[in-house]
């Protein structure tokens, strides 16, 4: 945790409300979002015991398993979970803008808009990649068949929850993470994963501060649990005799109905407080301003969709049980690439992220107190503009000479460090750059590409550029070091009957 | 002060009611926070941590699901059902064994464990874990329900048991027979973390045990057999995870944690946890000698309490406006400052800083001023 975050912390326990770690929002927060909230059943792997899910506040639908062990009833939550969710993803298949690649010479086709899933904690994450993972290989044919839109739907969740590991991608979010990452409160990072309490640090009820609030939101019997595990009181008191009571009910249609109308209530009545703590937490995120470069991070997002769904109209089989190596380490260089792309992004978006690394010396803010834009360097073969400017600065500064720094606001400039000297009256540190690209092509700067004398400036070690793929090997010549070629367990392949076989009770 | 001693002052403390029995789940625990003293003293003691957690009106949180114990039992019976059938073919698989026979000791007495003693029952496992241990000849045993024992800040405690002790050729290895799920070859880390941690304990106790009579320690395997349902399934499968990090951690752990004769030399002679019931089994003390006699001795609250102890919610009450409440890394990112209005005052430069806290104020110093700058919507 960095010590911005950590002090925030500590203003938030003192002033008894949340306190902003960000000045924007970091995440795309979609016109049309749906909400996700599953209940699952204790003990089990993943059991589904209900879900309210859907895209209006005011009409939730309720999905229940009043048999949780019950292989068919199980199968059935799915294929219900799919005529929501299914028709969703469709319907963001309308309009595809063409994107130029490879330098203009070819355009490809992207969705102008995309799905958002939110559930409310990384265990609802978790909860969709084994609901995916169970529901992928299913048959619609041979033994034990399931209605088609099953291991469609297990495709699509397998999908969503791989790309919530893609760091800065919004197609599946966690609440409490998109929370946390704007808000700090006078809790621990543990507490905040308690939805209710983490909300009312942020957003209290009138009348009470944000510490009050959060202590009696741990009240289980007003804010039950925000899943996907229930309260093992509610399971104990509530739960166990209704369960009971529906299979007592046997094959008696009238006392069925009613023993499930029961269950169906008590579980609406553990889910729909979380229900609207979602929507809440939507508009709070939704009330910040976006940060400049969200919008190119959605558009990945919206390239990652429109692939998936082409890839499904093409047949497309499961996903594999698991990533053999080769797939596994590009899948990991990707991760990395986008880790540190985002990281550097937030801190171009947002002067408080960026103060982050002013503090340790890998940014500094200083005013420009000498400019020198038309300097021209032919020291080499050909005459080339190389304007510079000193700025001065009263931030750290562990940058040396040689090294290349660049400024948000001129992302395709790069500047060398050419001297750092500590002014001797100790008032800060004067910092000479000299600036190379951004300029215009003649052999003076095209104007507003130099900082003017009196401009505050933050120049930076974080680069944003171009960072190119790693090399690997082809899938079929992974090396024996690694395993060699991928096993049917790694490879996309039809599921076999046999998959299909696979015990779920 | 005698061990003798150390046992009637603790015999004391915990007052008239029966001691808790420990399992490797508490021991675990345990070295999770081994600087707790309040945790040492009352877990040395036996006391009813959650009994008196809800007395003080600081109930703890965690309760199990019927459902989770119902799936775990069910599983555990499973894999034990017909002299452990399914759990043998596993062991021949996993460890490589080609065991013709294998007898099945279950250690748990007939007439019910509750009545024995622990030393009767800890007296039983060590003859037939030792004549085991002797006699290695091609056949292998399984010892259901062994009852053993490990030191505790120089107490001896007895495991109540939850596992099965398995020995080839003179060699033995913990069996920990799990209900979570393994789903392509994956579990959850935190779960079989703790899965880890607790068969651990088990190893290091099996091994003190032989130890102490005279055999190699080593012939009790770092490598625990963890027994769990496979993928979505409740068909077991088995996996050897290698203890030897979890057992090092923990030797490390439990040497670190201060003698309990030390810690009790320091607390008032007259400490008592005594609920003093009434004979309808009323306690008729009053709740705040209770907090006071907590108060007297030290805590250490982590947020990582609130999953592990039963007084958590007491402690955390206790802790508040402590950096240390926050969260270990948001403690050392605000410079190791114990207090909340401390760092604060530093921060804001309304405190001189003490020489030790020079470095942290001039850090928390500039933290403050960048933090004002971005959100007063300076250009970055």
């Amino acid at each position: 945790m960095s010590t911005l975050v950590a002090l925030a912390r500590a203003e938030a326990v003192a002033a008894g409300f949340a306190q902003r770690t960000t000045t924007v929002r970091h995440l795309h927060v979609a016109a049309r979002p749906l909400v996700f909230v599953p209940l699952s059943m204790a003990g089990e792997a993943n059991a589904p015991l209900a879900a309210l899910v859907g895209t209006d506040p005011a009409a939730p639908r309720l999905l229940v398993v009043p048999q949780p062990r019950n292989r068919d009833q199980r199968f059935r939550f799915a294929a219900e979970l799919a005529e929501v969710l299914l028709p969703y993803l469709d319907s963001f298949r309308g309009v595809a803008e063409a994107v130029p690649v490879n330098r203009g010479k070819e355009i490809r086709h992207r969705y102008v808009d995309a799905p958002q899933v939110l559930v409310p904690n990384p265990a609802g994450i978790q909860f969709t990649r084994l609901l995916g993972r169970s529901t992928r290989f299913r048959r619609t044919d041979g033994d034990y068949p399931v209605h088609p839109s099953v291991p469609l739907l297990g495709r699509w969740l397998t999908f969503l929850a791989d790309r919530a590991e893609h760091p800065g991608s919004c197609l599946l979010l966690a609440m409490t993470e998109a929370l946390t990452l704007h808000w700090a409160t006078g809790q621990s990072p543990l507490e905040d994963n308690h939805l209710a309490a983490l909300l009312a640090w942020i957003d209290p009820p009138d009348g009470l501060t944000g510490a009050e609030a959060a202590a009696r939101a741990e009240d289980p019997l007003t804010w039950p649990p925000a899943g996907p595990l229930t309260d093992p009181t509610f399971d104990n008191e509530v739960l166990a005799p209704l369960i009971a009571a529906y299979a007592e009910a046997g094959d008696d249609p009238g006392r069925q109905a009613r023993a499930r109308e029961a269950l169906a209530e008590a579980l609406r009545g553990q889910l729909a407080p979380t229900w609207r703590l979602m929507w809440r937490g939507l508009a709070l995120l939704r009330d910040l301003p976006p940060g400049a470069r969200v919008a190119q991070r959605w558009a990945e997002d919206r390239d990652a969709f429109t692939g998936f769904a082409s890839y499904l109209d093409e047949g497309g089989h499961p996903q594999p049980r698991r990533d053999g190596a080769v797939v596994a380490a590009q899948r990991l260089h990707r991760l990395e690439r986008a880790l540190q792309s985002y990281a550097v992004q937030r801190a171009y978006d947002d002067p408080l992220v960026m103060a982050d690394y002013r503090l340790t010396g890998e940014a500094f803010v200083g005013e420009v107190t000498l400019a020198d834009p038309n300097r021209i360097d032919d020291s080499g073969r050909r005459r080339v503009l190389r304007p510079r400017i000193m700025l001065r600065t009263t931030d750290p500064v562990q940058v040396t000479p040689g090294t290349a720094v660049y400024s948000p606001d001129r992302p395709q400039q790069k500047a060398r460090v050419v001297l750092v000297t500590p002014r001797p009256d100790g008032t800060g540190t004067d910092v000479v750059l000299e600036l190379t690209g951004g300029l215009g092509r003649a052999l003076t700067p095209a104007p507003g590409s130099v900082p003017e004398v009196g401009e505050r400036v933050c120049y930076t070690t974080l680069s944003d550029g171009f960072m190119p793929p790693g090399e690997f090997p082809a899938r079929e010549e992974t090396p024996w070091t690694h395993g060699g070629p991928p096993t049917a367990d790694e490879e996309a392949v039809e599921p076999t009957a046999e998959d299909a076989l696979e015990e779920w009770e | 002060m005698t061990s003798m001693n150390t046992a009637e002052r603790l015999a004391a403390i915990r007052g008239g009611a029966k001691p808790k029995r420990h399992n490797a789940r508490t021991i675990a625990a345990l070295t999770r926070n081994p600087g707790c003293a309040r945790r040492a003293v009352l877990d040395c003691a036996g006391i009813d941590k959650q009994r008196l957690a809800a007395y003080v009106d600081f109930p703890a949180r965690f309760g199990q699901s019927q459902f989770a114990i119902a799936r775990g039992n069910a599983f555990e019976a499973q894999v034990k059902a017909d002299g452990a059938a399914e759990l043998l073919t596993l062991l021949r698989e996993r460890l490589g064994l080609s065991i013709p026979e294998v007898a099945y000791d279950d250690l748990a007495s007939v007439t019910g464990r509750e009545q024995e003693s622990p030393e009767v029952r800890y007296a039983r496992t060590r003859t037939l874990l030792i004549r085991a241990a002797t006699g290695a000849g091609d056949a292998g045993t399984l010892f259901d329900h062994p009852l053993l024992r490990i030191n505790v800040a120089g107490q001896p405690v007895y495991l109540e048991p939850d596992l099965i002790a398995f020995q080839a050729g003179g060699r033995f290895h913990v069996v920990e027979i799990k209900s979570f799920a393994i789903v392509d070859g994956q579990a959850d880390a935190g779960k079989v973390s703790s899965a880890a941690i607790q068969s651990a304990v088990y190893v290091l106790a099996m091994r003190e045990l032989l130890a102490e009579a005279g055999f190699d320690p080593e012939i009790v395997s770092h490598d625990v057999v963890l027994v769990c349902p496979r993928d979505f399934s409740n068909r077991p499968t088995a996996v050897l995870v290698d203890v030897r990090k979890q057992l090092a951690v923990l030797r490390r752990q439990l040497g670190r944690m201060t003698r309990i004769d030390e810690l009790l030399a320091a607390l008032p002679p007259d400490l008592s946890f005594d609920l003093a019931p009434d004979a309808a089994g009323v306690p008729t003390r009053d709740p705040a000698a209770i907090v006071t006699a907590l108060r007297a001795i030290d805590a250490r609250y982590t947020p990582d309490c609130l999953a592990v102890c039963e007084l958590a919610y007491f402690c955390r009450h206790e802790a508040r406006g402590c950096t240390a409440a926050l969260g270990p890394a948001t403690r050392e990112a605000l410079g190791g400052i114990d207090r909340v209005e401390t760092a604060l005052a530093l921060a804001h430069d309304v405190l001189p800083p003490a020489e030790e806290q020079a470095e942290a104020a001039a850090l928390l110093q500039a933290a403050a001023r960048l933090r004002a700058e971005a959100l007063a919507g300076a250009p970055a």
